[in-house]
């Protein structure tokens, strides 16, 4: 009877990514008075939904685990689904979250916002105490996207992860980050709306919002109407994850936020937008060549594009800001080719770029923190100065760039091969898209890297005292982890490939949670289920 | 077995329509207060639309087995979590804007610094690329584009305010008014 299994099998660990981080915000937030027990807490909080996500990833090897929420079989209930690709993606995204939360607490958020806080003239200690709680939230709000089996489930978990990040991006609300902060919040809020419409009208075609259901029924419909569909999901999605003609918004509002929050969306809430757009292009719409090629196109603009902005950059912040929507193109190039090798590919360099640009975007904290700047023209010589910083920056910098054999340089060479072998000539345009793209990245971070590192400084960079060792193992442990991708690469990939197996036979998925329409679960009334499997039928 | 009468009524899309194509007029605005409004009309607009999308209102939602017709709860439930978010959204708009006033003393979203770098590069028609030509106004990207603004200052060129006029003193707007 009871939806907690008799025998504590992996269905436990289902919820946990997303209950952990919300329980623990409250906490945080009812602690506000205590910062020390917020820090514990909030590191227990993260370290705990990230086993629980390990155990998850093994777990979901053998098949994907379900767990029906609140004891409502599938049709009716929310499902929460960890098959391979959700269970890696939380894993992944775990890991970033506490090296990040790690790092801010070196930092010392407190010291850094009081001084903000003060200018603002705002009273008291506020963004302190919310940063933790915020933090928790916006972890609960990211895994419970990725966990989702249902669509208006995704698009709370959406909204969860955008509440929050627009009041990290806000924190003290200084006059630069109101403007980045409302700019960006629009921007989010105008893509949620697109979102919810398309959920409308979905629901008003299908009858279903869930993601398994929704792939038995929508290739019933009108061809016309689930192709209008899908564009106005994939353009929701598409803002989410900027995707180069929507992407317009981000390299202006992530670089003003404090380095932590900034390494965390560009690690994590774009890469959340890619996935739904994976999810959109696999399960709920497979086969649909009109629109993959479309995405084809947007993924070299989205490449060249971006790359071009950040060649043209002076600030590290931005010029990284850049070559995350530049890179997200090459995500996207993997989910548009259609096939398991290139979802595969597309798979290994989501994981691998939450990681790099993630520790791009800390070490660029620490150059800050250490030169007083992030515009090029300030800074130089840092090498000497710091010579540790210089090597946390160069590895994650070439990683990003493709030098083998790091995992970057296996990502794209994973893409490539699969575009040379479909061989169309759209394809082909993206393989030396691709290519060039590598090539302009390289040379974008290796001007940073000259000009922050070895040129001569050109104005007096400040005696400091010596970086806190609380904010550089973080970033050495982020770097690390990047770099362990390229040892591990081979069981990773081989994990990616069988992700991608079960992504894009969608059998798998469908079979787990809505079993041919079949009563499955556990405590469901079975009356409920009939009258509305039927009642939606109409439309 | 149930089946819902599902033609939707003219009315209420028409409904929709409205709403949300005057939403999306004020959410071009600049002010965002106007932007506001335009969020809360569209939200209503779409909320509306998932209402519609569950079919004719008129019986309860839930009557347990009976052969009773009855309304689709899924879709007034999700148009009721739609709501709370919505509303939580609309407070923190809110916030921003009145923080934005306490800031600049109007509530216009500024440009993008981008923008404002392209535009200054176009009226020196010189490189522009260095933030060492904050010298040459005196305020830096982001003061100029924080007092680039439609209502209060339009015929006033950003160069020409006291850079320190919208950031030095955030009480004096409110006091002033």
């Amino acid at each position: 009877m009871s939806w907690i299994p008799a025998a504590w099998g992996p269905e436990t660990l289902v919820p946990l990514p997303v209950l952990v981080p919300l329980f623990a915000a409250g906490l945080t937030l009812a602690l506000h008075r205590y910062a020390n027990v917020q820090r514990t807490i909030s590191v227990a909080a993260l370290v705990a939904s990230t086993l629980a996500s390990v155990g998850l990833v093994l777990a979901a090897d053998a098949g994907p685990v379900v767990v029906d929420v609140g004891g409502w079989a599938a049709p009716v209930g929310i499902a929460l689904v960890a098959d391979r690709l959700a269970a890696l993606m939380l894993t992944v995204s775990g890991v970033m979250l506490l090296c990040v939360l790690l790092y801010s607490l070196g930092q010392g958020v407190p010291e850094n916002e009081a001084e903000t806080v003060d200018e603002a003239r705002v009273g008291g200690a506020i963004p302190v105490a919310i940063f933790h709680p915020t933090y928790l939230v916006l972890a609960a709000g990211v895994s419970n996207a990725f966990l989702t089996g249902d669509l208006f489930n995704l698009y709370v978990g959406f909204e969860i992860l955008l509440a929050a990040s627009a009041v990290l991006l806000t924190l003290g609300g200084t006059a630069e980050r109101v403007r980045a902060g409302s700019v960006y919040l629009i921007v989010a809020l105008a893509s949620s709306v697109l979102f919810l419409s398309a959920i409308a009208l979905i629901y008003a075609a299908t009858g279903t919002v869930n993601m398994a259901q929704l792939a038995v029924r929508l290739p019933e419909i009108d061809d016309t109407v689930r192709v209008a569909l899908q564009l106005l999901l994939l353009l929701a999605f598409g803002i989410k994850a900027a995707v180069f003609p929507l992407s317009f918004w981000l390299p202006d509002s992530y670089p003003t936020a404090p380095a932590p929050v900034t390494a965390v969306f560009a690690g994590l809430l774009t890469k959340v937008g890619v996935y739904s757009i994976l999810r959109t292009q696999t399960l709920i719409f497979p086969d649909s060549p009109v629109v993959d090629q479309i995405l084809l196109v947007v993924a070299l603009a989205t490449m060249v594009i971006g790359i071009l902005g950040a060649v043209a950059q002076n600030d590290v912040k931005r010029l990284l800001s850049f070559t995350l929507v530049s890179h997200i193109g090459f995500m996207i190039f993997g989910i548009a080719l259609a096939s398991e090798a290139g979802t595969a590919a597309a798979i290994f360099y989501v994981v691998h770029h939450i990681s790099v640009q993630t520790a791009l975007f800390l070490v660029v904290g620490l150059v800050e923190w250490r030169g007083g700047s992030t515009s090029l023209d300030r800074l130089g010589g840092l090498a000497k100065l710091a010579p540790l910083l210089a090597v946390l920056f160069f590895v994650p910098a070439l990683n990003l760039a493709g030098i083998p054999p790091l995992s970057g340089f296996l990502g794209k060479v994973g893409l490539l091969t699969e575009g040379v072998r479909i061989g169309t000539p759209l394809a082909w345009a993206l393989v030396v898209g691709s290519v060039a793209t590598s090539l302009l990245t390289l040379y974008a971070v290796v001007k940073a890297w000259n000009k922050a590192f070895w040129q001569t400084a050109p104005a007096e960079i400040p005696e400091h005292a010596p970086m806190p060792r609380t904010m550089v193992w973080p970033a050495a442990a982020l770097v690390t982890f990047g770099l362990s991708l390229t040892v591990v690469a081979g069981p990773l990939y081989g994990y990616a490939d069988r992700s991608a197996a079960t992504t894009m036979d969608g059998y798998t998925y469908i079979e787990a949670v809505y079993p041919g329409g079949s009563d499955r679960g556990t405590g469901q009334s079975a009356d409920v289920t009939d009258a509305q499997t039927e009642g939606g039928d109409g439309p | 077995m149930i089946v819902l009468e599902n033609t939707p009524s003219a009315v209420l899309v028409l409904a929709v329509g409205v709403l949300c194509g005057t939403g999306v007029y004020l959410l071009l605005e600049r002010p965002l207060t106007r932007i506001l409004l335009g969020f809360i009309l569209i939200s209503n607009g779409v909320n509306l639309m998932l209402l519609v999308a569950g079919g004719r209102a008129g019986a309860s939602p839930i009557v347990g087995s009976s052969d009773e017709p009855m309304s689709d709860p899924l879709a007034q439930a999700m148009t009721l979590t739609a709501i709370v978010i919505t509303l939580g959204l609309t407070a923190f708009i809110l916030a921003l804007a009145y923080r934005s006033w306490q800031l600049h003393g109007h509530d216009e979203v500024a440009d993008d610094v981008e923008d404002r770098r392209v535009a200054r590069h176009a009226a020196l028609n010189a490189p522009a690329y260095e933030d060492a030509d904050a010298d040459e106004t005196g305020q830096t990207l982001d003061e100029e584009a924080a007092a680039v603004h439609d209502d209060v200052a339009g015929d006033e060129a950003p160069g020409e305010e006291a850079p320190g006029d919208d950031t030095s003193d955030v009480t004096t707007p409110g006091e002033a008014r």
